[in-house]
């Protein structure tokens, strides 16, 4: 069992209460960061510890924070996101449901670091049932002194609002969500400027992920150099993990960064293997918009080292042979899942989802959709292969928001990867068409 | 000021000047072309990305290039920048296969389309694109929407550029006008169907870089090449009254704002300018208007081109007679 930082006391009852979490050494961080420390130490320890973001960029959360433009007179925000959409991803949403505390006390120490007296946390509009939870966490915080003015007698104040969205996929895109909480259309904003220097209402702010956010407390209190020795490398830390797909265990786990990928499937503590002991034949290691991987690819790196849980491990081999960490969503299939229907899926939702702002993603994306649903429904040519990697490789890099590449990569991936079975339902749509048709000639090859 | 050298010419321009206006600056045909970036208009562009062009050295500071195409009608230069349009094959391919994205739901109705002739996407097409679609599946339709007595909206034609948006939002005071949906599900629209009704309305049309707003009274009348335009003013008590007449023989057939080589309004006009003032006695004529950029409409040109040098020399006699006549 490694060390546990966000979800330590998850499972203690009543945890959600602001009186149990207090026992549990809760804002303990608030403490210590309101009344023994500057703003900038609090930045620097998160500096120190490496925490990296977790909401799928994976950048540097103190890097980020040391961005902040801080001009005379005008207010700074923080803002929580909360809008976890990505398919896959539910880490969130079970974290905030669970300690919706951890939450906020991550945002006290944050905004104070940051010196911002006004936050948001913008939730996803489907989360009802968390937007209560921690609307009535805040009103305890706010009963107990520490939110609103002159929290703990430090003369720091801070108000925390909880913002739901209206369902949108794309509104998890941090100018996207700004737009949104200023109560426009969700548009993705051009950058620059970025929100660092000019984003909520014009002034400058931070975007982070729940987990980020959720961090800083343990690094407040147990400082940064104590977290950077957790994980490896430049991968510091732990990190939820959302586990769905063809496991015996699925759920949520927090690892130390590092865990061999093979580990994290197979062993009780985590996954818990394969179900039914079916053969692994792919997983999805961050989210829908991250490229799959063949089993072969996900236990070994192309070189044929071993792949760890790590930001760099999971990247190694680039696009050609590697995938990305992104939010953390591990979505795994099994020999008897078939890739194409599982891609046009994922083109399905990126197709609903784009803002259609901007030409090559509005309409690359129902492009993409439209030949997938056809290949899966028996009414593919063979040229039909190509067009998506061409579409797909118009689309990347060429849109305002990432949401074209997240969409493209899936697409692009699934092909590199599973070529042959393209063919196979293009060359034979009678049998793909069939209920629970998979190709399973490519099996062997990739066995991991 | 900044100097930047773009597709290795050098220019010289204000600090904050975005790459595309100082493409401008230099002319020809190395300036990137624009669908949605409209220099009246303030927060447009960055949408199409048809301008997108590789910036291969930041700026004299930090000569990193930047790793993505970027959009120039909203990237601002640094001093020392150094730029790739029409150079880079990168960009090209990115614009060729932009353009594709644009006409895959477009209906390609130009010749029934009020706006062929004129039309932004039809000049981009025909230097960008291909003469083959690889889109076999069905178009996105919609249906048509009036907008009162003067617009017609057809938004199958549309290409989500938001520049009706922005002209609604910041000429005319009481909007009504804005985006719905999502995706290629978003249209134009005026929640739910209301009337656009100001002095100002009948901007958008001159704004629409395609035929998704059109002139109803100028609808099916004419094509724009068989019309002359002419540069005409009145003494507008609500606009500048400078406005571009198109006419056919002494009937006035249209009235739209004057447009610069980029398609751009010089003035806004109002909508007694526009759709009232249909008589040559009311307008007092100045004199042609050199249409530079739409050559179709230039064809037909009874004026002189350019210091007499013959734009089409060597004409076989058979082609000569196959010219539009007026």
């Amino acid at each position: 069992m490694g060390i546990k930082i966000l979800t330590e006391h998850i499972d203690v009852p009543g945890i959600e209460t602001l009186e149990v979490y207090r026992k549990h050494g809760g804002y303990r961080s608030v403490e210590k960061a309101l009344k023994t420390m500057t703003p900038d130490e609090v930045v620097e320890e998160v500096k120190t510890s490496g925490l990296r973001g977790r909401g799928g960029a994976g950048f540097p959360t103190g890097m980020k924070w040391s961005f902040l433009a801080k001009p005379e007179g005008i207010p700074r925000y923080l803002v929580c996101n909360a809008d976890e959409s990505e398919p896959g991803t539910f880490k969130d949403r079970y974290f905030m449901q669970k300690t919706p505390h951890s939450l906020i006390e991550g945002m006290i120490t944050s905004s104070y670091a940051l010196g911002a007296n006004t936050s948001y946390i913008y939730i996803r509009g489907e989360l009802m049932f968390v937007l209560r939870i921690l609307e009535k966490a805040i009103a305890e915080a706010y009963a107990a002194g520490l939110l609103g003015k002159n929290i703990l007698g430090s003369g720091y104040d801070l108000d925390l609002h909880v913002a739901p969205g209206g369902g949108a996929y794309i509104c998890g895109e941090e100018t996207a969500l700004l737009e949104s909480l200023e109560g426009k259309r969700g548009n993705p904003r051009n950058k620059p400027p970025f929100p660092a220097v000019k984003g909520l209402f014009a002034s400058p702010t931070v975007v982070n992920n729940v987990e980020s956010i959720a961090s800083v407390p343990w690094i407040v209190n147990n400082g940064g150099a104590e977290y950077a020795k957790i994980g490896i490398g430049r991968s510091t830390g732990t990190k939820l993990f959302s586990c769905s797909g063809n496991i015996n265990k699925p759920g949520v786990y927090e690892i130390e960064l590092g865990v061999p990928v093979e580990e994290f499937i197979y062993s009780d503590e985590y996954c818990g293997g394969i179900w039914k002991g079916k053969q692994l034949k792919a997983v999805v290691p961050g989210g829908s918009s991250v490229p799959i991987l063949p089993a072969n690819l996900i236990t070994k790196t192309a070189a044929g080292e071993q792949r760890l849980m790590t930001y760099e491990s999971l990247s190694d081999g680039g696009f050609v042979s590697g995938s990305m960490l992104g939010s953390g969503a591990f979505i795994v299939f099994d020999e008897d899942q078939c890739i194409v229907r599982n891609t046009w899926n994922y083109a399905r939702f990126y197709h609903h989802e784009s803002c259609g702002q901007c030409s090559p993603c509005r309409e690359g994306t129902g492009w993409m959709e439209k030949v997938l649903h056809r290949i899966e429904h028996g009414h593919g040519h063979q040229q039909d292969i190509d067009l998506l990697v061409s579409v797909a490789k118009q689309i990347e890099g060429n849109t305002i928001c990432p949401l074209g590449d997240a969409a493209a990569w899936p697409v692009a991936s699934a092909i590199r990867h599973f070529r042959e079975e393209f063919e196979w339902h293009i060359k034979h749509p009678k049998e793909a068409t069939l209920p629970g048709a998979v190709y399973r000639g490519q099996l062997a090859t990739i066995e991991a | 000021m900044a100097k930047i050298t773009f597709d290795g010419i050098e220019v010289e321009v204000e600090d904050g000047t975005t790459i595309l206006q100082a493409a401008r600056k230099i002319g020809g045909s190395v300036v990137p072309p624009a669908m949605c970036y409209y220099t009246p208009l303030k927060g447009s562009g960055g949408k199409c990305r048809v301008c997108l062009v590789k910036v291969t050295q930041g700026s004299a500071k930090d000569p990193r290039p930047m790793p993505k195409l970027v959009a120039s009608c909203i990237t601002p230069v640094q001093d020392g920048m150094v730029v790739e349009n029409t150079t880079n094959e990168d960009v090209m391919n990115a614009r060729k296969g932009i353009v594709e994205m644009l006409l895959i739901n477009h209906p390609l109705d130009c010749p029934i389309c009020d706006q062929a002739g004129e039309c932004d996407l039809q000049d981009l097409s025909f230097e960008h694109g291909v003469s083959a679609t690889r889109f076999e599946e069905e178009k996105r339709t919609f249906n048509k929407v009036d907008l009162g007595p003067y617009i017609q909206l057809h938004m199958t034609r549309c290409i989500l550029c938001y520049r009706c948006v922005y002209t609604a939002d910041q000429i005319t005071a009481k909007r009504v006008h804005g985006v719905l949906g999502r995706g290629d599900a978003a249209e134009i629209g005026t929640y739910i169907e209301n009337v656009i009704d100001n002095d100002f309305s009948g901007n958008v049309i001159d704004v629409c870089p395609v035929g998704a707003l059109t002139d109803k009274t100028w609808r099916f009348k004419n094509r724009v090449w068989f019309t002359k335009p002419m540069d005409a003013h009145r003494d507008c008590p609500t606009c500048s009254g400078k406005v571009t007449l198109w006419t056919r023989g002494e009937e006035v057939l249209r009235v739209t704002a004057r447009k610069d080589q980029y398609n751009e309004v010089e003035e806004f006009i109002c909508n007694t300018c526009r759709f009232d003032k249909k008589e040559t006695k009311d307008w007092t004529i100045e004199g042609p208007r050199h249409i530079e950029r739409n050559s179709v409409i230039s064809v037909n040109h009874y004026e002189l081109p350019v210091l007499n040098v013959p734009i089409v020399p060597n004409l076989p006699s058979s082609t000569k007679k196959n010219l539009p006549q007026d």
